[in-house]
């Protein structure tokens, strides 16, 4: 990525640049998870198999912002779903929880709860920030053989958007 | 660092001279409190800079977080086609709490536009592919939430008190003037 050099923002672009090297790379094969959707049910990425899947990873729910990462990606569902894209949001949050969230910010695509073991699944993408406990603001998009084509980790206090994210199912072969 | 990708041209609303060597792009929604606290804000650094800066609006409402946001959108876009759209603008945000059909209506009345006319332009959803034009620009080009700041066509990741973005418009402002 090329950054212009601007001061006062070195530390930030060079903490950035640790934290991309983390993340698992494109080319990588997205590690199979299972994790609770709702109180009775899971969700495996294996399921998945055959469509796009943008896997979002977030620190939490009930960020105090409008617009946030999830509600964000929410609004943009439609343009997402042009690419046959599933869309699933993960954070270290329980199930209740995900639920009372996905009901207030009316979302319409599951948020999975890697709450126990905590942040198992951030772990295998290099996305958990073991000091605060919480994922990091990593973006993933899947292809339908289960290969990761292209991986973002932002910083934690930057929603990311989601140019990079339409960009990257572009470019996926049809 | 994400830019944006859809340059200012005439279709949109633009306050301040085409010539400014700043541009100031906010993608926004009306019944967002954020955008709400920006808009004074706006208007103070809109005074500070004067003709040097460029003030562009666009619409991006967060339609599932806020009922009234893209109705109020598509309010501003008939003003707009009345040759009115700042005044409605200014008039939504400073009424953000009270957005509603009958707010609307108010409005276009205050502004001497048809009352009727904007209620049928709501009701078949006139200017549904305006908004929506904006809003997928600004999916394009990285707006993260609202409000969304570009500054001569970089976003603005930091807050958006007045001091923080006079100091980023400083900062690009020294690099226009040669």
């Amino acid at each position: 990525m090329h950054v212009e050099p601007i001061p006062g923002k070195a530390v930030l672009m060079s903490a950035e640049g640790d934290r991309m090297s983390k993340v698992l790379p494109p080319g990588t094969p997205a590690p199979d998870f299972t994790l609770p959707v709702t109180p009775d049910q899971k969700l495996s990425l294996r399921e998945l198999r055959g469509h796009p899947v943008m896997l979002a990873f977030y620190p939490a729910d009930w960020s105090p912002v409008c617009g946030d990462q999830m509600a964000l990606y929410n609004e943009i569902l439609p343009e997402f779903q042009k690419f046959g894209a599933e869309v699933v949001g993960v954070s270290v949050d329980g199930v209740w929880c995900h639920r009372a969230f996905a009901d207030a910010r009316h979302l319409h695509f599951p948020l999975l709860a890697d709450f126990e073991p905590k942040g198992d699944v951030a772990r295998a993408y290099g996305a958990y920030r073991s000091a605060e406990g919480v994922s990091e603001r990593a973006l993933f998009v899947i292809d339908k053989n289960g290969i990761i084509t292209w991986s973002y980790c932002s910083p934690i206090a930057v929603n990311p958007g989601a140019d990079g994210i339409l960009e990257a199912l572009e470019s996926l072969p049809k | 660092m994400a830019k944006l990708r859809t340059p200012v041209t005439s279709r949109d609303h633009i306050q301040g001279p085409e010539d400014a060597p700043l541009t100031l792009v906010e993608y926004g929604d009306y019944e967002c409190p954020s955008c709400g606290s920006a808009y004074p804000i706006v208007k103070r650094v809109q005074e500070k800079f004067g003709k040097r800066l460029r003030f562009v609006f666009r619409n991006f409402p967060l339609s599932e977080i806020h009922p009234h946001a893209e109705s109020a959108a598509e309010t501003a876009e008939f003003a707009a086609a009345e040759g009115r759209f700042w005044e409605m603008h200014d008039l939504l945000f400073e009424n953000q709490e009270q957005l509603s059909e009958a707010l609307y209506s108010e409005l276009a009345d205050e502004l001497g536009l048809s009352p009727t006319a904007l209620r049928q332009a709501l009701e078949v959803s006139k200017y549904k592919d305006r908004v929506r034009t904006d809003f997928s620009s600004g999916v394009r080009s990285g707006v993260n939430g609202t409000p969304t700041f570009f500054i001569n066509g970089t976003r603005h990741d930091g807050p958006f008190d007045y001091e923080t973005l006079v100091l980023a418009l400083r900062e690009k402002n020294g690099k226009a003037t040669p």
